[in-house]
Parts: structure tokens; C-alpha cells; sequence
């Protein structure tokens, strides 16, 4: 099609060529800046204080079995807790009932409004105050928990929310029609449906909370409990060099990347099934 | 009341202002198969949606067999186990195989064990021809496969009655054959049938009876060959011919601009 269209004879080439010609002048330049850096950059410099790998072995093995162990651990706690508390809100929030509605409408609106330090904050030393007494179950980890996953909750909520009404009206009209019940109908018939759409925005929570873990300090944390970003930080201050901060971001990334292939391989798996 | 499938008495609707359904009744008996036709908006599907109350009656009752469901105390959800419902876009539930659409409701509504939920799906897959999909997710089959699926779902639930609403309108023109052929068979059975469709030709081969809808009234109700055969009122006449006869237009039944541009279509 493109070569007997009569494109204007520029060059006497037709766009596809010229499409071609365009995309490779894009990968020179790339190359040419990425050159200009490499060569510019004082690698002896930057990999003195940056890439320590002294430093880096002397992290190991607690980088995996402390700092990565407790991060993950962290986040899949505040994860779960957040998501069954943003389920019961989000279906709050599609509730005819009125009182429903208001209270999960406020409750996303204040703990989305809160930075995560705030909220950590008021769950560590907030409660116990206003409560003399009360103990979390599970002490830290249930502090850690709450801590995390109340603001999880509200943004899950809407997640879920979004998910429940993108399912077809006809869904709960079928299932009704077999005498299914309103609940039954919710839990075996539009909740699965939702979460396969919104497999790729909760992804987007689970990553964020996988970085706002690193908030559990303000919880006052013994060297055991220490996540990523504390492990690395102390090891910044003891060694006086960066290193500490390079491991620790490709510690991050060791989880997260894997978080997103796994994502891919469940929405590929469900895509004949929706 | 209890020797009637379904009795409709004094039943309106209104969404808002618009009021749609204009006291009606009529009585459906047991193994009768009853045909709605009329132009769209008529509130045919309103009709049906009301029956098992998918839409909730602004006045009037209703009952089906011996319940009355607008009696606001009754089990809504044990009564809807006895009328099977067809939609026009199927409304299978995509995240589950075709043997799982058959047998939830049969297990968690009717509280069949597995296997004889198993059983009785199979059975009806065979009868509406689809017994080798049982694996497939909706998504893999056709619009006609996937409307036999979801008559065989009802089905399942061995319902007195169902209810069709415009069961093959969704679906390319060489596949509704498969499904009338299916609901002719449930026909001959003796099943209870209230079908809302367009399918003249069906209506009249099946049909024990046609009720005529316009404008919320239910304007002839009659055997087939007197409501599609031989109609009295000119609303039922005038909504046939245009039925029967899609490329003519009426110059009355259009405003002068859609005219021109239905010509202009016509003739480009
Ligand atoms: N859920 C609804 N909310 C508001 N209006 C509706 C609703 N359902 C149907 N209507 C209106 O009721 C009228 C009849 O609709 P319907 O029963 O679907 O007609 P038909 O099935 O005969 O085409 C239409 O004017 C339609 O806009
Ligand atoms: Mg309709």
C-alpha cells in the first residue's frame, strides 16, 4: 500500500522508508548519548565509593535473611490485612445503605489525605495512649500490620470499587435470575470477576507498599526487625561509604521486578477467562 | 390463583416519569408458550424483567404458580429457582468454564452434591448439543454456543417456566437458527415459555399465543395466526409491515431528515 500510494516523491522515498530512516537516526542519537556518558563518567571514582564490593559482601548474608526477609514480610502483612479491609470497604461504599457509604467515603478521604508516617505514627503511639492496656495481637507485627495496611486499605478500596462496577450489570442479573442471594451472588460471581481487573492497579499498591515498609522504623525496630532501607542505612553510617545504598536499591528492585512478571503471567492466565 | 404459570393483575411501571408499563394483565397457563412482540421501547423486556422481579412493579401483582411475588415478604430467591431467565447478550459467567456455569448455582443455590450437579449439567448440555464444550470458557464459543450454554444453565435448575428476552438478537444471522431449534425443542417438551423476540416466523410456528405490545398497553393478545396473520389493530398492522418489510419506508413514519438520509443510505 505504501509503495503505490502517491505520496509526494520526497526523496523518492514512501513512508515506510522514511519511517524506517526516522527510527534509525532515534537509536543513533541514543547510542551517541549513552557513549558521551560512558565515556565522560570517572568510573574509578564512582566505583570507589559506589561499588565497594568489600562492603557489599559484608552485608551478606543478613541482606537476605534480615533486611529482604522483613521487608517482605512487612508488606505482605499490611497487603493482606489492606486488602480484606479494602474489600469490605469498597463494598461499603456500594452499599444503598447511607451510613455505609458515608463512613467509607470519609474513611478514603482521611487515610488517603495522611502521609503513611503520620498513620504509622498515631497506630504506634496513638492508640496505646488513648487506650492504656491494649496490646496489638501479634505485638509488632500487628502494629506493623495496621500501621501499614489502614492506608493500603483506603486506596485498595477504590481500586476494588472501580473493579466491582466494570463488571457487566448482567452478571448480577444472571445469577439472581438462578436464585442466588446478593452475597452469594457478590462472592462467587462479581468479586472473582473484579480482581481479574484489577490484578494490575493492586500490583501498582503492593509495589508502593513494598517501599513504604521502609516506615516501620518509626515503630523503634531492634536489628532484628530491620527492613531494607534501615539494614542499609546503618550500614551507610558504620561504613562511610555509598555502597550500602547501591545494594539496597537492587534489592528493591530484586522484588519488585519479579512482582511485575508475576502480574503478567496472572493476567495472561486469566485472559481467556473473562 | 394456583392453576395459573404466571398471573399478571393491574401491573404498571414507571422509571421516574416515564411510565412504561400501563396496567396490564393477562394470565399465562402451565405449558403454554407465549410470544411478546412489539416495536422497541414498548416495554416488552420491562414486562419480563418484572415476572421475576428484576425490576420491582410501580403497582400491581404478580404471581408465578402459587407465590406471589410482589408480595413483599416472599423468598425472592426460592421463587427465582423455579423461572429460568435468557438474556439477549447471554450473560455466562466468563470466569468460569462452561461445566462450572451449569453447576454453581445447582451447588450453592439447590444444594446439590457435585457429582449429581455434574450429572444433571451434562444431561442438559447434551440436550442443547454442546456436551463436547464442557471445558471451554465462554469466550471460546459463538454467540449461538454461548446462548445454548446459558439455556442449558437455567435448565439445570429444572425451572417450571422460563423466560426469554430476545434470545437471538445478539447474534450473527446463521447462528439463530441453533438456538430456536433448541427452544422449539423445549417447546415440544411441554416447558412454559414466555419469549420476548423479533423471529416472526418462530413465533408463528410455536407460539400458542401473541401478545402485541405498544407503548406499555398490551394492545392484541391471540392465537398466531390471528395477532401476526390476520391483526386488527393498525398500531399491530403498521408494526408487522415494517417487521416483515425492512426496506420500505413509510413517509409517515419518519421526520423528512431521517427520511432523506435513510434514501441517501439507500442510494449513495
Ligand atoms: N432501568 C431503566 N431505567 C430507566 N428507564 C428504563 C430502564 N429500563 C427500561 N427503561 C425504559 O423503559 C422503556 C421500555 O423499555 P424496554 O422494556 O426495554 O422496551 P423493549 O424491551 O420493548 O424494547 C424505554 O423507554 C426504556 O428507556
Ligand atoms: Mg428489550
Amino acid at each position: 500500500m505504501t509503495t503505490t500510494t502517491a505520496e509526494p516523491a520526497r526523496a523518492g522515498m514512501s513512508r515506510r522508508q522514511r519511517a524506517r530512516l526516522t527510527r534509525g537516526a532515534q537509536y543513533a542519537v541514543g547510542l551517541l548519548v549513552i557513549l558521551f556518558l560512558a565515556v565522560k563518567t570517572d568510573w574509578k571514582s564512582f566505583s570507589d565509593s559506589f561499588l565497594r564490593l568489600d562492603i557489599a559482601a559484608s552485608m551478606w548474608p543478613r541482606l537476605l535473611t534480615e533486611a529482604i526477609r522483613n521487608t517482605l514480610v512487612y508488606t505482605l502483612l499490611a497487603f493482606a490485612f489492606g486488602l480484606a479491609l479494602g474489600l469490605l470497604l469498597a463494598m461499603m461504599k456500594l452499599s444503598s445503605i447511607g451510613p455505609y457509604r458515608w463512613f467509607a467515603n470519609g474513611y478514603i478521604e482521611l487515610f488517603r489525605g495522611l502521609p503513611s508516617l503520620v498513620v504509622l505514627f498515631m497506630v504506634a503511639y496513638g492508640i496505646p495512649n488513648a487506650f492504656p492496656g491494649f496490646k496489638f495481637p501479634g505485638d509488632f507485627f500487628g502494629m506493623v500490620t495496621v500501621g501499614l495496611g489502614l492506608t493500603a486499605a483506603a486506596y485498595m478500596a477504590e481500586t476494588i470499587r472501580a473493579g466491582i462496577q466494570a463488571v457487566p450489570k448482567g452478571q448480577m442479573e444472571a445469577a439472581r435470575s438462578l436464585g442466588m442471594s446478593r452475597g452469594r451472588t457478590m462472592f462467587s460471581i462479581v468479586i472473582p470477576q473484579a480482581f481479574r481487573i484489577v490484578i494490575p492497579p493492586l500490583t501498582n499498591e503492593l509495589i508502593l507498599l513494598v517501599k513504604d515498609s521502609s516506615l516501620v522504623y518509626v515503630l523503634g525496630v531492634s536489628v532484628a526487625q530491620y527492613e531494607l532501607t534501615k539494614f542499609g542505612s546503618t550500614f551507610l553510617n558504620t561504613k562511610a561509604s555509598p555502597t550500602p545504598l547501591i545494594v539496597v536499591a537492587l534489592a528493591y528492585l530484586a522484588i519488585t521486578l519479579p512482582l511485575s512478571s508475576l502480574v503478567r503471567a496472572l493476567e495472561k492466565r486469566f485472559a481467556q477467562a473473562r | 390463583m394456583a392453576t395459573h404459570a404466571i398471573a399478571i393483575r393491574n401491573l404498571s411501571k414507571a422509571f421516574g416519569d416515564n411510565v412504561v408499563l400501563r396496567d396490564i394483565s393477562m394470565d399465562i397457563e402451565p405449558g403454554q408458550v407465549v410470544c411478546v412482540i412489539g416495536p422497541s421501547g414498548s416495554g416488552k423486556s420491562t414486562l419480563l424483567r418484572c415476572v421475576n422481579l428484576l425490576e420491582q412493579p410501580t403497582s400491581g401483582r404478580i404471581w408465578v404458580g402459587a407465590d406471589e411475588m410482589t408480595d413483599p415478604d416472599v423468598d425472592i430467591d426460592k421463587v427465582r429457582r423455579r423461572i429460568g431467565m435468557v438474556f439477549q447478550s447471554f450473560n455466562l459467567f466468563p470466569h468460569l468454564k462452561v461445566l462450572d456455569n451449569l453447576t454453581i448455582a445447582q451447588t450453592k443455590v439447590l444444594g446439590r452434591s457435585m457429582d449429581e450437579a455434574k450429572k444433571v449439567a451434562r444431561h442438559n448440555l447434551e440436550r442443547v448439543g454442546m456436551a463436547d464444550r464442557e471445558g471451554a470458557f465462554p469466550s471460546q464459543l459463538s454467540g449461538g454456543q454461548q446462548q445454548r450454554i446459558a439455556i442449558a444453565r437455567s435448565l439445570s435448575m429444572d425451572p417450571e417456566l422460563m423466560l426469554f428476552d430476545e434470545p437471538t438478537s445478539a447474534l450473527d444471522p446463521e447462528l439463530v437458527g441453533e438456538v430456536l431449534a433448541v427452544m422449539k425443542g423445549l417447546a415440544a417438551e411441554g416447558m412454559t415459555m414466555m419469549i420476548v423476540t423479533h423471529e416472526m416466523g418462530f413465533a408463528r410456528e410455536v407460539a400458542d399465543r401473541v401478545v402485541f405490545m405498544d407503548g406499555g398497553y398490551v394492545v392484541e393478545d391471540g392465537h398466531p395466526s390471528r395477532v401476526i396473520g390476520d391483526p386488527q389493530n393498525p398500531r399491530t398492522k403498521s408494526f408487522l409491515h415494517r417487521v416483515l418489510n425492512p426496506m420500505v419506508i413509510e413517509p409517515e413514519d419518519m421526520h423528512p431528515d431521517g427520511l432523506r438520509d435513510a434514501i441517501s443510505d439507500l442510494a449513495p
